[in-house]
């Protein structure tokens, strides 16, 4: 059977693949969309921890020899802490001024990131071993489906649904939302609201090196892996609404699917594609599909 | 104040244009620049390799000739873009008293080089770049083009590939000039050889994904699968590919651009089976062996690519050139090393011909399995040698207006 | 952006004669400095790129400093009017002034285009959409055949200025570029101190006061985009036939962060303070171009030192000293 010419075999392995790269759009935007939600920052570095968790990955194999399920755990926390420190001692200090500042300053600290691990690691790239466990493949009839790539899309959609999950129905997510409305008030109940704010940034910053690691078997660890990256997550947040949780996550998953559309029908513009669904979405709702007016 | 300022201004001007009347006045120092990429796509075929390879060059020259040249090397890094490679190669030719440039790898960085060199009437030794218009309708007295071209890719593989039985394919292009040109000759070439091209597929540049492309050749059944794109795309297709169990399928992927630190890049896991063509390889014979050896020694360990023994070969062939000719000018020695024969350690003997193009045999070769492996770098079996008259685009089929036409 | 006391740039115009002729004098010392640093044994290419990208800064400083909009995407305006004047120089055969001008309006008529989508949102949102469109911008002239995709437009011909002076002289190719870049810098300098200018800053100091008062804030910002937009263009066009190549480079978004940071680095809000900015940073670019990866690193450093300590970049730290506004 065919839709538009093209064989529903071939399609539906295109969407099954469209909904792996949504994964890591929903990863990495949903640490967007926490950080942005709670301090009003668009973290331009989001992209370099994102190597940098992958990069964790590879020097945790490479010169520690602690496999990927040990990188899963380790290197978030690490790179979490990393951001952490990065709050505590410049971010904090932005947060009076314009929300510009915070903007440019994640955006130098990424060019310091990638250029400093283009230094040390030239921009050909790494191969990851992929973990054993994971190693071959379903043949699902349509398409030969690594195990890998199904263990991502699972993965994913777990740990987004859990994060939407505490930020939206629990009590530690009710401060979090409550601080971004009004921090004033929150720290008089005795909330203690900048220890929250740098814990947020540390959680968006540990979502971003997790899919990093996550990504280190199937892409090559190259410095330059965040960069381009990046701008195609800012996008997708923006189309989600950039405070949204559950748009982040949704709209990851949707871009996902649509660019592999895309690519089957004309796949010189898969990389645009987005970009077009952007402009569209900010003329027609201009808070995103899922935003609130703030 | 402003009178003052005035005077002042015209006298400035006035010994300016003295000083720009002096023109160029030949300098007792033969420099070479070598412009490569030093930290992005292509640092490890070309990048510091190049430059260590050009003063293994001249040093291993001017011990042989007891030659009383005194040559210089410098390098820098045009980071993979025309205009700042274009701005490098502008200063060293005007301010810095730069004779010859090697190397610049990336057609479009190269292209933009070869306008400037000719323009200034110095000498371009292009190893690293592939576009085959250097030597074809942009064609400049003012370039000598080493190595390989896109003609020779698609040759060397395409034929190659085909003559062995693999007869359908499909393409990956990287969709810009360079990969829409190394699809549009291999595709003439394999339609040649009496193969069937069964469809082919533009991959955006840079993407990191290949997995939606792959599919697509998967489904075609094509025996061949062809990689018409380059560094970190080549890279990551064929990783993927391996993932998408691709090759265990049955189906071969054909590397059109591959370059010996891509393949050390990947692992021999990944790689094997991978049918690419190169012209130089360092388990060739026990000149390459040697020369390799020593090269690894000054390298930090890492074996010469094509590029790098293209970069030594070429200068070495340049000073000659000027020792022989007794000048520098850059226009007058590209004729003198057309003039002679080139014979090195790395090429064997060979000539360039008057459009600027090096011709020598290329040779292509298989990725070895795992197994078969004795060592880091033993990577390549060799499945055939294409002749140096054969390897490069015939002379009267390149457009070029330095060429005579009969 | 648009909230007064939280926005990133001090500088009010002035209203007085004396600051007039501090601006003279500054104007006057930048002038002779670029015509006399070739005479002194500058490489004069590198001036003419400093020239190119300090009018690119000003351009943009009109719209971020006096208009408090960042716009993260105006290399779309930079490399779109170099592709332009590229083409219309070597394919069409015009002379560089026409080409320049032609690529000028080709920009000009980008950001009304841009303008009127982009301006309906405020602050983050602004920038994203320009960046987005600049992305759409960058897409295109990777696909379009005329911009050559990774080759880019080679070999343009510097020409011969109304047909009459070849700009293959180095000595005519600086006049030229000097005279685009004070003509253009002098634009820029009464726009900031017309009315149209005085409105935009009081829209970018409080945008619900002006317009209270019954200025329509929207054409205004729309009208400031698109100067910024051409003056950007003339930049990129005049870059394009100067080093007679029109690539990729400036269509990448990178190229949209490094005017940020040229600007940053300068002063936000002040007239010299982008050329400072962009002289230092190519200037900085050119040096260290041989440790390769060093220069990402040490933009970034730049850029973090000044958005922490010296938010008043170069020339605003200067005019702080001296209390006057420059």
């Amino acid at each position: 059977m065919d839709i538009f010419g093209i064989p529903v075999q071939a399609m539906m392995g295109q969407l099954l693949i469209g909904l792996i790269n949504g994964s890591f759009y929903a990863l990495l935007s949903l640490g967007l969309a926490v950080i942005f939600g709670l301090l009003n920052i668009i973290n331009f570095a989001h992209g370099a921890q994102y190597m940098l968790g992958a990069f964790g990955a590879y020097l945790l194999l490479n010169k520690l020899g602690l496999n990927y399920w040990w990188a899963l755990l380790i290197v978030p926390l690490a790179v979490g802490a990393m951001g952490v420190v990065i709050e505590r001692t410049m971010l904090a200090r932005l947060y009076k001024l314009d929300h510009l500042y915070g903007l440019l300053l994640t955006f130098g600290l990424a060019l310091i990131i990638q250029g400093f691990f283009r230094k040390e690691y030239g921009s050909s790239g790494l191969p990851y071993t992929m973990p054993e466990q994971l190693t071959g493949g379903q043949n699902l009839g349509f398409m030969f489906l690594p195990n890998y790539r199904g263990w991502v899309i699972a993965a994913s959609l777990v740990i987004c649904l859990a994060t939407w999950f505490v930020i939206e129905r629990t009590k530690l997510g009710g401060y979090l939302r409550a601080a971004t409305e009004n921090p004033q008030l929150v720290q008089a109940f005795g909330i203690n609201v900048p220890r929250m704010i740098t814990l947020t940034y540390g959680f968006g910053v540990a979502l971003a090196a997790l899919a990093g690691v996550m990504a280190a078997p199937i892409y090559q660890v190259s410095p330059q892996m965040g960069a381009d990256l990046i701008i195609v997550v800012f996008a997708v947040v923006v189309i989600g609404g950039m405070g949204s949780i559950m748009g982040a996550i949704v709209t990851g998953f949707g871009l996902g699917l649509v660019e592999g559309l895309t690519k089957v029908f004309y796949p010189e513009a898969s990389t645009t594609v987005i970009f077009i669904i952007m402009t569209i979405v900010l003329l027609i709702r201009p808070a995103g599909l899922f935003g609130t007016q703030k | 104040m402003k009178r003052k300022l005035l005077c002042s201004l015209i006298a400035g001007i006035g010994l300016a244009t003295a000083g720009l009347a002096q023109a160029q006045i030949s300098d007792n120092v033969v420099k070479i620049g070598v412009l490569t990429d030093m930290s992005g796509l292509y640092a490890d075929l070309a990048g510091p390799g190049s430059a260590t390879a050009a003063k293994m060059a001249v040093d291993d020259y001017l011990k042989a000739t007891k030659s009383s040249l005194k040559v210089e090397v410098v390098a820098a890094d045009h980071q993979n873009k025309a205009d700042v490679g274009a701005s490098i190669a502008r200063k060293w030719f005007d301010s810095e008293r730069v004779d010859a440039i090697a190397d610049v790898p990336t057609s479009s960085v190269a292209l933009a080089v070869h306008e400037v060199a000719r323009e200034k009437g110095k000498l371009l030794l292009n190893s690293g770049a592939a576009s085959s218009d250097l030597t074809g309708k942009l064609c400049s007295p003012n370039t000598v083009h080493w190595t390989y071209d896109t003609w020779m890719l698609a040759n060397g593989t395409g034929s190659a590939i085909v003559k062995t039985g693999g007869n359908t394919w499909f393409f990956l292009t990287a969709d810009y000039a360079f990969g829409h040109a190394l699809e549009r000759d291999t595709s003439a070439v394999v339609t040649k050889g009496g193969g069937k091209v069964l469809g082919s597929v533009k991959v955006p540049l840079a993407t990191q994904d290949f997995s939606s492309f792959l599919l697509q050749a998967q489904s075609s059944k094509a025996k061949i699968i062809g990689l018409a794109n380059a560094g970190g795309d080549t890279i990551n297709s064929i990783k993927q590919a391996a993932e998408f169990g691709i090759t265990k399928g049955g189906q071969n992927l054909a590397g059109l651009l591959v370059f010996l630190a891509d393949v050390h890049g990947l692992g021999l896991q990944t790689a094997q089976g991978l049918i690419l063509t190169e012209t130089f390889y360092w388990d060739l014979n026990d000149q390459t062996r040697a020369w390799s050896k020593r090269f690894a020694a000054a390298n930090g360990g890492k074996y010469p690519t094509m590029v790098q023994a293209g970069v030594y070969a070429s200068v070495l062939h340049y000073l000659k050139a000027i020792d022989a000719g007794k000048t520098d000018d850059g226009t007058k020695t590209v004729v003198k090393m057309k003039e002679l024969p080139t014979d090195d350690p790395l090429f064997g003997k060979g000539v360039i011909r008057a459009d600027g193009r090096k011709i020598h045999p290329a040779y292509l070769f298989e990725v070895k399995k795992p197994a078969e492996s004795k060592g880091p770098y033993d990577y390549y079996k060799l499945r055939a040698t294409i002749p140096a008259d054969q390897a490069f685009r015939p002379i009267d089929q390149g457009e070029c207006p330095l060429v005579a036409k009969k | 952006m648009a909230t007064g006391s939280n926005a990133p740039t001090h500088a009010p115009a002035p209203a007085s004669a004396g600051a007039a002729r501090t601006h003279l004098a500054a104007f006057v010392a930048m002038a002779a400095i670029f015509v006399l640093a070739p005479l002194l044994g500058v490489y004069p290419v590198f001036m003419m790129k400093v020239m190119c990208f300090a009018l690119f800064a000003c351009a943009f400083n009109l719209l971020l400093g006096f208009g408090g909009l960042l716009s993260f995407g105006h290399a779309m305006f930079l490399g779109g009017a170099g592709y332009v004047a590229a083409h219309a120089a070597k394919v069409w055969g015009l002379t560089p002034e026409l080409a320049v001008g032609l690529a000028t309006l080709c920009a000009a008529a980008l950001g009304w285009v841009t303008g009127l989508l982009a301006i309906r949102r405020q602050g983050i949102y602004f920038a994203m959409i320009t960046l987005a469109l600049a992305q759409m911008v960058f897409f295109l002239s990777l696909q379009a055949p005329f911009t050559g995709g990774e080759d880019g437009i080679q070999a343009v011909p510097r020409g011969r200025l109304l047909g009459m002076i070849d700009l293959s002289n180095p000595v005519a190719m600086y006049g030229f570029v000097l005279a685009v870049f004070l003509g253009g810098f002098g634009l820029i300098y009464r726009i900031v101190h017309s009315p149209f200018g005085q409105v935009l800053q009081a829209i970018r100091e409080n945008e619900p006061r002006a317009i209270s008062l019954g200025y329509d804030a929207d054409k205004f910002k729309h009208r400031a985009f698109v100067l910024s937009a051409a003056l950007a263009g003339m930049a990129g066009a005049t870059k394009a036939i100067v080093f007679q190549l029109a690539s990729l480079t400036d269509v990448h978004w990178s190229m949209s962060g490094e005017v940020v940071l040229m600007t940053l680095v300068g002063g936000l809000g002040t007239l010299f303070g982008p050329m400072v900015g962009a002289a230092v940073i190519v200037a900085m670019q050119n040096y260290l171009a041989e440790l390769g990866a060093w220069v990402s690193v040490v933009q970034g450093v730049i850029f973090v030192v000044c958005v922490l300590l010296f938010r008043r970049g170069i020339v605003g730290e200067i005019g702080h000293l001296l209390k006057k506004s420059l």
